[in-house]
């Protein structure tokens, strides 16, 4: 997705691009994880200014995109459990909305208005309507279609699949001078590191240091519905899982419903490296934190899980930006579990950096340098 | 000959006695051991869902639990693979419309 991203907004600004994934479109997390586009779950800061400048490109994109990307501007809504939570979503949401954010304080007398299946005796909580869904595979891949349509006529788009990065070229200075693929070299002054989960070993391959780890995911898929749950609607924990840096198992359900009919619960977050193995005990606690929310998914079928790598870096901000240590080589990857929603604003500043246009926020938080090492 | 013989008696089968299951409100028999597809089969009936997306009738297609395309609602439950499903007596197996759970919509 953010590769595609970077793809699409540096051919939009004129600049002949070659995007090379050593898989399919999508094959990486990107295929393997949600599609939320959230600003409700962050925290004031810089990573919560890039969520607000992509849910405004996102909603630009959903206009240039065809429909079948299953954008869906539907809002989320953040649910506590008795007073104390409630207190804590009011000083969180007070302190978001100073930084631009829209929240609406829902009375739990209310909350059946919004969603009629929850469960009783929730004390309330709040509603974010700036909150959005794509489907993350269809977007990406459209996306990419979208850049080489605008860079049509003069060809500036190119799209290699199935070729594996193993090197990175230099100049004399050290300078990036293109990549080596298994179908041999590519020249080319900039190389972005989109490679996700992956990013570390791309930034090996050009000797410096981005300690980017997997961050496991299940997520559990209902068989298909109707539409039961008309938001993204998750309890107030969940802020607490996702700023963690635990490695150990966090669970706290968001439950959403998609077009196709099946109810996605998400997501666990452990850190247990590239390990696929099933876990029952997160999909266990996956399914009572659902049905903690919403009691008649008790009767629904899960008939599917899947699990990703969230791409982990130590501070939960992602690595944007061009690195002082290799000049022409810059960074778009990290964004852990919120890289669909973040990556417009990742590929806007990175095309920004590359035409050396101003940039539409500081990206000095992002700095990819910033966790030390040559190596 | 062999052709108009029933798989039963192919295989020389001598099940116990038949009893009754309810399709639609029609009542059907059926034996012993066999799935509700093969007793909804048994009497004729090929399709007992409609599609989700178009509402195109659908039955029965690999009859070995891999395809999905056999659901049907059983004695009230949506989304049950009638291939492998045994048929019990008094069984209530009705059309699934799509999802087979518009009562749940909001
Ligand atoms: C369970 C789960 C739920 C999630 N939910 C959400 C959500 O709701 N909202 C959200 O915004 N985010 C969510 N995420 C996070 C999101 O999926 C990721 O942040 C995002 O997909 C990262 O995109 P990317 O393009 O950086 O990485 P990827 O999609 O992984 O793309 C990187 C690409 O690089 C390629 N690559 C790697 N190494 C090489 C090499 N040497 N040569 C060539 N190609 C290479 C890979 O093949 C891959 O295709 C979730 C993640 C998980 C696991
Ligand atoms: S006919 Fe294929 S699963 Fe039943």
């Amino acid at each position: 997705m953010v590769g595609a991203a970077c793809a699409y907004y540096a051919a939009r600004s004129g600049l002949h691009v070659t995007v090379i994934d050593r898989g399919p479109v999508a094959g990486g997390t990107t295929g393997a994880g949600e599609g939320n586009l959230l600003v409700s779950d962050k925290e004031p800061g810089p990573e919560l200014d890039l969520a607000l400048l992509s849910t405004r490109l996102w909603r630009t994109l959903s206009g240039a995109l065809p429909p079948r990307i299953e954008y869906e501007a539907k809002g989320g809504l953040v649910v506590a459990s008795g007073e104390a939570g409630m207190a804590a979503l009011r000083d969180f949401a007070e302190r978001q909305e100073r930084a631009g954010v829209k929240t609406e304080e829902v009375t739990g007398d209310r909350l059946h208005d919004l969603e009629p299946h929850l469960a009783q005796g929730l004390a309330g909580g709040f509603h974010y309507p700036q909150d959005a869904q794509v489907q993350p595979a269809l977007a990406a891949a459209h996306l990419l279609r979208a850049a080489g349509e605008q860079a049509s006529g003069r060809a500036r788009l190119r799209l290699r699949l199935g070729e594996k990065v193993t090197g990175v070229l230099k100049g004399a200075n050290g300078e990036v001078r293109g990549v080596r693929t298994v179908s041999g070299d590519l020249h080319a002054p900039y190389v972005v590191n989109a490679a996700g989960t992956w990013g570390a070993e791309v930034a090996r391959l050009a000797d410096v240091h981005l300690p980017v780890l997997p961050r496991r995911g299940f997520v559990l898929v209902t068989e298909p519905l109707p539409r039961v749950v008309r938001r993204k609607v998750y309890a107030a924990d969940y802020v607490a899982d996702v700023a963690s840096g635990s490695a150990a198992l966090q669970t706290s359900a968001v439950v959403e419903g998609t077009p196709a009919g099946p109810v996605l619960i998400g997501a666990s977050r452990e850190r247990v490296g590239f390990d696929r193995t099933l876990s029952v005990e997160v999909l266990r606690r996956l399914a009572a934190q659902a049905t903690r929310l919403f009691p008649m998914l008790a009767d629904v079928r899960a008939i599917r899980t899947y699990a990703g790598f969230r791409p982990y870096l130590p501070d939960h901000l992602p690595a944007i930006g061009p690195d002082p240590r290799v000049p022409g080589l810059l960074h778009a990857c990290g964004h852990e579990g919120a890289g669909i929603g973040l990556a417009p604003a990742t590929g806007l500043i990175v095309a920004g950096i590359l035409t050396g246009e101003e940039l539409p926020l500081d990206i000095d938080p992002f700095r990819p340098d910033r966790f030390g090492g040559a190596r | 000959m062999a052709r108009d013989r029933s798989p039963a008696e192919l295989v020389g089968a001598a099940p116990e006695d038949p009893f009754e299951i309810s399709f639609d409100g029609r009542t059907l028999t059926a034996l012993p051991g066999q799935s509700v597809a093969a007793a909804l089969w048994s009497a004729g009936i090929l399709a007992w869902r409609t599609t989700r997306h178009g509402g195109r009738a659908r039955g029965a297609f690999c009859g070995i639990g891999q395809c999905y395309d056999c659901l049907a609602t059983i004695n009230d439950r949506p989304n049950r693979r009638a291939c492998l499903v045994p048929a019990r007596p008094g069984d209530t197996i009705t059309t699934q419309e799509g999802h087979g759970h518009a009562g749940l919509a909001v």
